[in-house]
């Protein structure tokens, strides 16, 4: 194990929204890379440091956990640094302030670009170009630079400045109409951004792709990451089938193609087990499992197809039996006997599962707004590369003095100057809301 | 010539099914030699399942190994007998990576093990891929889909609470799992290149969803923030509690899906003309947005308004609001859609036994390094001889492998 992680040495300038983007950059930073989020205290964009900058309390209360769980559900002076929709990505990044609307700020950023590896943004297309940032200009400054755009549907074609949450996105590629259940509308959906997680993973290793180019030539390139194309890929059995049978399918609810599956009620309030069971070897350790009762022996149930046929009343079957189970308890008894299933785990029994436990999954970082938690940490382990949370989730321009008067060394009466024209700050400007 | 970004990576291929043959079709596609070992005769398990033409399985012609598959070339091994586990370790020795999705364990019980295969090349990087990693009281256990969902993903706050949990569509989170393995890969193949030390990765499909930014982290965070669990939501409510309008709306021909609530309302009351029913001050207020009798009447003007209008008309109307939305299309909509094919993000590609189909393409575009369909999906064993023939084997070695069933 070194101390030395593979990106390190590479600075990436972050100017990603909502979550798509920051998961990008989330992963690079988990590999070292140095990630400065380049943030505005003059404008709120949300809802990436949450849903305002300083929300009245009955929103504070009213927000879904995943947004506004934050805690004691007090938003405090500084709210923008206590959301969970931000706080869960934003280990291992630094945060700078500059109002790139003013030319001054454009400035600073071009002096960032001449010393940066990378710049990521997930924004609308015309966001970049009201900005007046181009890759051919960064480009001039730094010719090896990458540069990666994220936009929702891509930066050319009449979509390009569509306006998506993950969640639009899955619709357009066909997700949502492939995740209902069976007897119900797609009005019913939860909520998902399941193609937030595709590109943020696709992004990194796009970054990463464009770094070995580079690490071979010397050549920097434009990368453009539509995060819909990005997903399209994720669905790609329904893809190919309507390719080759002209064939749009349906949601299967929690069904499987091809084995038997399904949710099941165990004992307590709200407590499942997820079961697939993919052929008969499977149905016979099921059976033994829960001690070879009769109704395993009917006809209807003799061959995997036929149990397919009477899925119904054979989810209804497994439901009596699962009904006196505890879920961890028949989790761990069917998985003994070899059979596919895992307990739906909520948040509290995620955090105190003894497997995730084992593996560390959860690791305690400090941030001076909401002070020192376990946070769930990078989604690989590695056996030579120290990866872990070495910083907690960053403030807003808690490292203005690191990136002015270190990287780009400012006097302190320059930075003083950046201030007191609002572009250094840590709090938001006291006309943003 | 135009280079590939990964043209100078050569990975060793042991996976099957999804989420392993995603990760190396990333690295592929982009650019990597990827030599996929396949057992002789069945070849990996993908070959066996659906979608098929016609439904009728064919082990060249199954629309998931195809799709997963594409730019690789296939050699079987019978990795039991010592002969093929001689080659399986020459291939090991020139390459910068070994992906391997089997139970933890079984590389080592083929003697291609972690340990093992370093000692033939210390630079080597391993990438295992599993249902629950390398290590743990879960190593061992089985999984699906639904199952990894379910114990590491939120399954638990996905679907209505009158009923059952509900999984996202097809194998999403397998694919998830791929993508992080693939750029996990070459960050270690960085740091083998800088330092001359490879080493093993240990991916976990249930910790790729834990530690997801799909709703997942954030959730668990709000737990260890102040114990909050996030429950299903009853039927009716699936929109939230962002104010009006917010989720799935029916329309003239389908289903349209709305992020129009809180600060946003006032995009919508754009898109909608301004009607004079919902036009007065109160309704920009965010008070209004929590107020169930208000939602209500906003509803009695905007059902007529959607139900009167296609997905196509709602979008280009909603989206010159800037409203956040999209249609809910189906596979039809998404292959018939102008824009995705005028950005090429579609692959047509050529089979010898499927024929012509389209692929979903690129993922991302390169600007100097582009991504690139330079092979089907291979056939089982089509490139056996020739790769064989590179390891330096002669022809006669390479007839015996192939008449003892090791190749």
């Amino acid at each position: 194990m070194t101390d030395r992680l593979p990106l390190e040495g590479v600075r990436v300038l972050d100017m990603t929204v909502v979550w798509a983007g920051p998961y990008c950059t989330t992963l690079l930073a988990d590999l070292g890379a140095e990630v400065i989020r380049v943030e505005t205290i003059q404008v709120f964009g949300p809802p990436t440091r949450g849903s305002s900058a300083r929300p009245p309390q009955f929103v504070i209360e009213n927000l879904p956990p995943f947004i506004g769980g934050m805690p004691n559900r007090e938003g405090g002076s500084r709210p923008w640094n206590r959301y969970p929709l931000f706080n869960a990505h934003a280990r291992n990044k630094r945060s700078m302030t500059v109002d790139l609307l003013r030319p001054e700020g454009k400035e600073i950023f071009n002096r960032l670009v001449a010393i940066s590896d990378v710049l990521v943004e997930n924004n609308p297309t015309e966001t970049m170009q009201k900005l007046g940032i181009s890759y051919d200009d960064l480009k001039k400054i730094n010719p090896g630079f990458i540069m990666l755009r994220m936009p929702a549907y891509g930066n050319t074609g009449p979509y390009q400045n569509h306006r998506s949450l993950g969640i639009h996105i899955e619709g357009v590629i066909g997700h949502s109409l492939l995740r209902g259940y069976t007897d119900l509308d797609p009005s019913a959906n939860t909520q998902v951004y399941m193609a937030d997680a595709a590109a943020g993973a696709g992004g990194a290793f796009a970054v990463a792709c464009a770094l070995n180019h580079r690490r071979r030539t010397g050549e920097g390139q434009l990368m453009e990451l539509s995060q819909a194309e990005n997903a399209v890929p994720y669905l790609g059995q329904a893809f190919m089938d309507y390719s080759m049978n002209g064939r749009s399918q349906t949601t299967l609810g929690n069904r499987h193609p091809y084995a038997l599956q399904g949710v099941y009620p165990c004992k307590g309030n709200d407590r499942w087990i997820a079961m697939t069971i993919f052929d008969d070897r499977d149905w016979e350790l099921f059976c033994e499992a829960i001690g070879n009762p009769n109704w395993t022996r009917e006809p209807q149930f003799a061959t995997h197809d036929s149990r397919r046929e009477n899925h119904d009343t054979l989810d209804s079957r497994i439901s009596e039996w699962s009904r006196g189970q505890d879920h961890r308890e028949a989790m761990s008894l069917l998985q003994s006997y070899g059979v596919a299933a895992g307990a739906v785990l909520d948040q509290r029994d995620a955090s105190e599962d003894p497997h995730l436990e084992a593996r560390a999954m959860f690791e305690k970082a400090f941030q001076s707004d909401v002070g020192a938690y376990l946070y769930p940490r990078a989604p690989f382990k590695m056996s030579g590369s120290d990866v872990r949370i070495r910083r907690g989730p960053v403030t807003l321009g808690q490292d203005n003095e690191y990136v002015y008067k270190t990287l780009l060394k400012l006097s302190d009466t320059e930075y003083d100057a950046l201030v007191e024209s609002g572009h250094i700050g840590d709090e938001y400007a006291e006309h943003v809301p | 010539m135009t280079q590939s970004a990964l043209s100078d990576i050569r990975i060793l291929d042991f996976t099957h099914y999804v989420a392993g043959p995603y990760c190396t079709k990333l690295l592929a596609d982009y650019g990597a030699d990827v030599v996929k070992v396949e057992r002789p005769g069945t070849g990996d398990g993908a070959r066996h399942i659906g979608p098929f033409p016609n439904d009728t399985p064919h082990p060249e012609k199954s629309g998931t190994f195809l799709h997963l598959n594409t730019n690789k070339r296939s050699i079987t091994l019978d990795l039991k007998t010592d002969e093929g586990l001689q080659t399986a370790r020459d291939l090991a020795a020139r390459a910068d990576a070994v992906v391997e999705s089997f139970r933890p364990g079984t590389m080592d019980s083929f003697g291609l093990g972690y340990e093992a295969i370093r000692e033939i090349n210390p630079k080597l990087v391993v990438t295992s891929i599993s249902n629950f990693g390398q290590t743990g009281p879960y190593r061992d256990w089985r999984g699906s889909e639904i199952i990894f969902y379910g114990m590491g993903g939120e399954l638990y706050s996905t679907g209505v609470s009158e009923k059952e949990p509900l999984k996202l569509g097809g194998t999403v989170g397998l694919y998830q799992a791929g993508t992080i393995a693939a750029y996990a890969t070459l960050g270690a193949i960085f740091e083998a290149r800088d330092n001359g030390s490879g080493q093993h990765l240990d991916i976990s499909i249930m910790e790729t969803q834990a530690g997801s930014i799909d709703r997942r982290m954030s959730m668990l965070l709000a737990y260890q923030y102040n114990g909050e669990i996030t429950e299903r939501t009853p039927l009716g409510a699936a929109s939230g509690s962002g104010g009006y309008p917010a989720g799935v709306y029916p329309c003239a021909n389908g289903y349209f899906q709305f992020t129009g609530g809180g600060n946003y309302f006032p995009r919508v009351l754009e898109m909608l003309d301004y009607p004079g029913e919902i036009s007065g001050e109160e309704w920009l207020t965010p008070e209004s947005q929590a107020d169930e009798d208000m939602r209500g009447l906003f509803e009695v003007v905007f059902y007529p308004w959607l139900l009167e209008r296609n997905k196509a008309e709602i979008w280009e109307q909603a989206q010159k609001s800037r409203v956040l939305s999209g249609p809910l299309n189906t596979m039809e909509d998404l292959h018939a859609d102008p824009v995705f094919h005028e950005r090429d993000a579609f692959a047509e590609v050529e089979h010898p036994e499927a024929g012509s189909l389209r692929y979903p393409g690129r993922p991302f575009i390169m600007g100097a390094t582009p991504w690139a369909i330079r092979s089907p999906a291979p056939l089982l064993g089509q490139h056996t001889k020739e790769i064989l023939a590179e390891l330096g084997y002669t022809e006669t070695e390479i007839s015996s492998l192939r008449k003892g069933g090791v190749a």
